[in-house]
C-alpha cells in the first residue's frame, strides 16, 4: 500500500508520541550500548558432557512420544527403513537435497519442487534434515536450506521423521540461538514433539493440524 | 459467527459481573480444574531451571530496554522487514488498524481469511469488523473455534476456551459441524476439528495472525503455538496479514533466547512449545507472496508516558498471573469485561481505555503478590493496581475534598510500600496482624475477611476474601532454601 497521507501521518504520529512519553528521541548508538549492558547471568552453555547431554535429548524427545534411535553414518538408511516399516508409511516426501544415501529402497520419496497444499496432503509423512537439536527442551530447528526445505513440508503430512547428525546438537538455548544467528534470516521453525493440544480440559491430545507422529534418528 | 467481543466500554463492572459468574458452580469447576493442572505443571518445569530467576531479570532488562528505546526499534524494524520484502503500516488505534486490515484482505481479493488465535485481533474486535465488511473469518485455533462457533467469549489469553469442558464442547461441535454420532474423548474433539479445518487450511487464501515477537534486528516475526494450525495460515495462504501491538518488539535475534525460554514454560508448563516460527519478509519459495504487518499503538504510548504504569508494557501474555490468581480463579475471564483478564487484564484493560473505563478493575485483586511471584518479566502487577486505584481516586474525586483524599493518600503511601521489596513484605507481614479483626472462621477453620474498609469494600461486597496465609510464600521459601530444601 503506498503512503497515503493519513498513512504517512499515523506514523509519524505515533513516533511523536513514542518520543514524547520517553523525553526525546532514541539514538541508536546509545540503544547498542545500553543493550550490551543487559545483564546475561543465566547459562550461557552447557554442563553435561556430550553423552549425557545425548541421553537428555532422547529424553525429552521420548517424553512427547517421539521415537528415537542413534545410528551410526553408514547405516541411516536401514535405520530409516526400520522406522517407516514400523510405522506403517510407504510414501514419502522429502525436499529437495537430501542426501540421496539416506533414502532405502522398497519405499517411494517423491521430492518437493513445489508441491501444493493439497499434494502433500497426500503423502503418508516427510523425511527431513535439522539444522540442530537442543537437548534440553528436546527440540528440531528447521531451517529452509538443502535437506530441510519449506515449512510447509514438514507440517501437512501426518509423519516426520527427522533425521539430526550428532555434531548439531547442543544443550541449552542460548548455544542455539548463537548458532542460529549468522542464519536468522532463513524462515525458522522450532519443532518439539508432534502437534498437539491441551484446550480441551487441559488433556495434552496430539495432533491436532500438524503432524500428529514424530521420529527422530541421530546419527553418529 | 463469535459473540460480541467484551468490551469494556459496555461491560458491566467488575464487581457485578463477578457476583453472576460466582453462581456459577460448573464455571467454576472447569476453571479452577484448569488452572491447577497448569499451575502444576508450569512449577515442575520451572523448578527444572536453575538460573530461572537471572532468566527473569535479563527478560525484565530487555523490555525495559525496549521501551526506553522504542522509536528506534520499531524504525528498525520497519527497515529491516521492508527490505526483506515485507510491507509495513502503521495504526493509531484500533479504528484504523480495522480499517487497513479490511482493505488488506479486501485487496487480497479474498472474502474468507484463516486466523490464528491473537489477543490483539480481539482487543480491536476484528472479526465483527471482517464479518460487517462481509468477509468471512474461521478461526483455527481450537480454543478459539469453540469460541467461535459457541458464540462464546474468550476467557484467559493462552487457554481461552478453558471456561468449557468437554461435554459442553462436544454439544458445539455436534450442533455446528453437524456430528450427531461425535464421541466426547478429547482425541474425538480434536479429530472433529482436525477434518473440519484441514479444508479451509487448503482453501482459503488469506492469513491474519497476530504476533509474540517483533525482531527488530533482522525485520523478523516470531509466532509461538503449539497445535500447527499457526503453521498452517503463516505459510498455505498467498497473503499472510499480521497485526502486533508496538510493545511487541525485541531489539537482537539474540534476545529470543531468553523470551523463549520464559515463555511457554510460564504459559503452558513446556520446556518449549511444540512450534515456533520465525520468518523474515516473504520468500518466493517458501510461504506468502505477499505479507503485511500493522504497527498498532491503541493507547500503549500513553501508558508508555506513565512512569509506573509504563511496566504494563512488558508483558509478554504468558497468562501465568492469571493462573495464579485467587480472585481469576474464583471468577473466570468474563467478570472482567475485557479480552484481557485476570491480573495483567486488571492492569492492562483500565490504560488502553484511557482510564476511562473498566475503572473497578484495579480493585479486583487481594493484592496477595501470587502474579508478581509467577511474572516472567517481574512486572510488579500490586504495584501498577495500587498506582491505577489512586488514579481512579483522583479522577472521581477532581474538586472534591474530604473523605477521598484520605483515600486517596492511603493509595500513595500502598503505592510506596509496593515500590520496595522490603516495605512490601513488612508490610505483609503487618497486614496479616492489621488484617485480624475482620477474619471469621467458616466451617472449615479457614479464614475469611467478610469487609474491608474504604474502596476495597468495592470487591467484599459481593465476595468473601480469605485471609492471608501464616507465612508468605517468600518466607516459605526462603526458609526452605535455608534448610538446604
Ligand atoms: S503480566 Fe507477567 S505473568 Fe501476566 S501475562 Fe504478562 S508476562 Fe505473563
Amino acid at each position: 500500500m503506498g503512503v497515503d497521507g493519513s498513512a504517512g501521518s499515523a506514523r509519524a504520529e505515533v513516533l511523536r508520541r513514542i518520543r514524547a512519553a520517553n523525553g526525546g528521541a532514541a539514538d541508536g548508538v546509545a540503544a547498542r550500548v545500553a543493550w550490551e549492558g543487559v545483564t546475561r547471568e543465566y547459562r550461557r552453555s552447557g554442563t553435561r558432557v556430550r553423552e549425557l547431554m545425548l541421553e537428555l535429548l532422547e529424553d525429552r524427545l521420548r517424553d512427547y512420544d517421539a521415537t528415537v534411535v542413534r545410528t551410526a553414518g553408514g547405516d541411516v538408511a536401514r535405520s530409516v527403513a526400520r522406522m517407516l516399516a514400523e510405522r506403517g508409511v510407504t510414501r514419502m516426501v522429502v525436499p529437495v537435497g537430501l542426501r540421496a544415501e539416506w533414502l532405502p529402497s522398497g519405499f517411494e520419496f517423491v521430492v518437493d519442487e513445489g508441491l501444493s497444499a493439497g499434494e502433500l496432503n497426500g503423502f503418508d509423512g516427510v523425511m527431513t534434515g535439522a539444522t540442530l537439536a537442543i537437548a534440553e527442551t528436546g527440540t528440531v530447528v528447521l531451517q529452509n536450506v538443502a535437506g530441510q526445505g519449506r515449512r510447509a513440508v514438514t507440517l501437512v503430512p501426518d509423519y516426520h521423521l527427522c533425521l539430526v547428525r550428532l555434531d548439531d546438537v547442543v544443550e541449552t538455548v542460548p548455544e542455539a540461538m548463537a548458532r542460529l544467528q549468522g542464519t536468522a534470516e532463513l524462515a525458522t521453525t522450532f519443532v518439539s514433539g508432534p502437534s498437539a493440544t491441551a484446550d480441551i480440559e487441559m488433556t495434552r491430545i496430539k495432533g491436532v493440524h500438524g503432524p500428529r507422529f514424530l521420529d527422530v534418528i541421530l546419527i553418529d | 459467527m463469535s459473540g460480541v467481543g467484551l468490551d469494556p466500554r459496555t461491560a458491566p463492572t467488575f464487581p457485578m459481573a463477578a457476583k453472576t459468574m460466582l453462581g456459577d458452580t460448573q464455571l467454576r469447576k472447569n476453571v479452577r480444574h484448569a488452572t491447577d493442572v497448569i499451575q502444576a505443571k508450569r512449577a515442575r518445569v520451572v523448578a527444572e531451571m536453575p538460573d530461572w530467576q537471572q532468566l527473569r531479570e535479563a527478560g525484565k532488562q530487555i523490555r525495559q530496554h525496549t521501551m526506553e528505546h522504542l522509536d528506534f526499534y520499531l524504525e528498525e524494524f520497519e527497515a529491516n522487514c521492508t527490505r526483506a520484502g515485507g510491507v509495513v503500516h502503521w495504526a493509531r488505534d484500533a479504528e484504523e488498524a480495522r480499517r487497513i486490515i479490511v482493505g488488506l484482505v479486501k485487496a487480497s481479493g479474498s472474502d474468507e481469511v484463516i486466523k490464528i488465535k491473537s489477543m490483539t485481533t480481539e482487543e480491536i474486535q476484528l472479526n465483527s469488523a471482517l464479518e460487517a465488511a462481509g468477509i468471512h473469518p474461521f478461526e483455527t485455533d481450537l480454543a478459539e473455534l469453540i469460541i467461535q462457533l459457541g458464540e462464546d467469549r474468550p476467557s484467559h489469553i493462552v487457554v481461552p476456551a478453558l471456561h468449557k469442558n468437554r461435554q459442553q464442547i462436544r454439544e458445539i461441535f455436534q450442533k455446528k459441524m453437524n456430528l450427531p454420532e461425535l464421541g466426547e474423548r478429547p482425541q474425538d474433539l480434536a479429530d472433529a476439528a482436525r477434518m473440519f479445518l484441514r479444508e479451509k487450511f487448503l482453501r482459503v487464501k488469506t492469513g491474519v495472525s497476530g504476533a509474540n515477537f517483533l525482531i527488530a534486528e533482522t525485520g523478523g516475526v516470531c509466532v509461538v503455538e503449539s497445535e500447527g494450525n499457526g503453521r498452517m495460515c503463516l505459510t498455505l495462504p498467498e497473503t499472510l496479514i499480521t497485526v502486533a501491538g508496538i510493545d511487541k518488539v525485541v531489539p537482537r535475534f539474540q534476545d529470543l533466547e531468553v523470551l523463549l525460554q520464559l515463555l511457554p514454560r510460564s504459559a503452558t508448563g513446556e520446556r518449549m512449545n511444540p512450534y515456533n516460527s520465525i520468518w523474515t519478509g516473504v520468500n518466493a519459495a517458501d510461504g506468502p507472496r505477499t505479507f503485511h504487518v500493522v504497527l498498532m499503538d491503541n493507547a500503549r504510548t500513553e501508558i508508555l508516558a506513565d512512569e509506573e504504569g509504563r511496566q504494563t508494557l512488558n508483558c509478554i501474555r504468558c497468562a501465568a498471573c492469571q493462573n495464579a490468581c485467587p480472585v481469576y480463579r474464583q471468577t473466570g475471564g468474563h467478570a472482567y469485561g475485557s479480552v484481557y483478564a485476570g491480573p495483567i487484564g486488571a492492569i492492562l484493560t483500565p490504560q488502553l481505555q484511557e482510564m476511562k473505563h473498566a475503572q473497578s478493575l484495579p480493585y479486583a485483586s487481594s493484592l496477595c503478590g501470587a502474579c508478581y511471584e509467577v511474572c516472567p518479566v517481574k512486572i510488579n502487577i500490586p504495584e501498577v493496581l495500587i498506582h491505577l486505584r489512586n488514579k481512579v481516586v483522583k479522577q472521581n474525586t477532581a474538586g472534591v475534598a474530604g473523605f477521598f483524599d484520605v483515600e486517596a493518600s492511603a493509595m500513595k503511601a500502598m503505592a510506596m510500600i509496593f515500590r520496595s521489596e522490603r516495605r512490601f513484605r513488612a508490610a505483609q507481614r503487618l497486614g496479616r496482624v492489621a488484617e485480624g479483626p475482620l477474619v471469621h472462621k467458616d466451617g472449615r477453620g479457614e479464614g475469611w475477611i467478610g469487609w474491608l474498609p474504604g474502596m476495597l469494600g468495592g470487591w467484599t461486597q459481593v465476595r468473601d476474601l480469605q485471609e492471608m496465609p501464616k507465612e508468605t510464600f517468600r518466607d516459605w521459601w526462603e526458609k526452605r532454601a535455608a534448610n538446604g530444601r
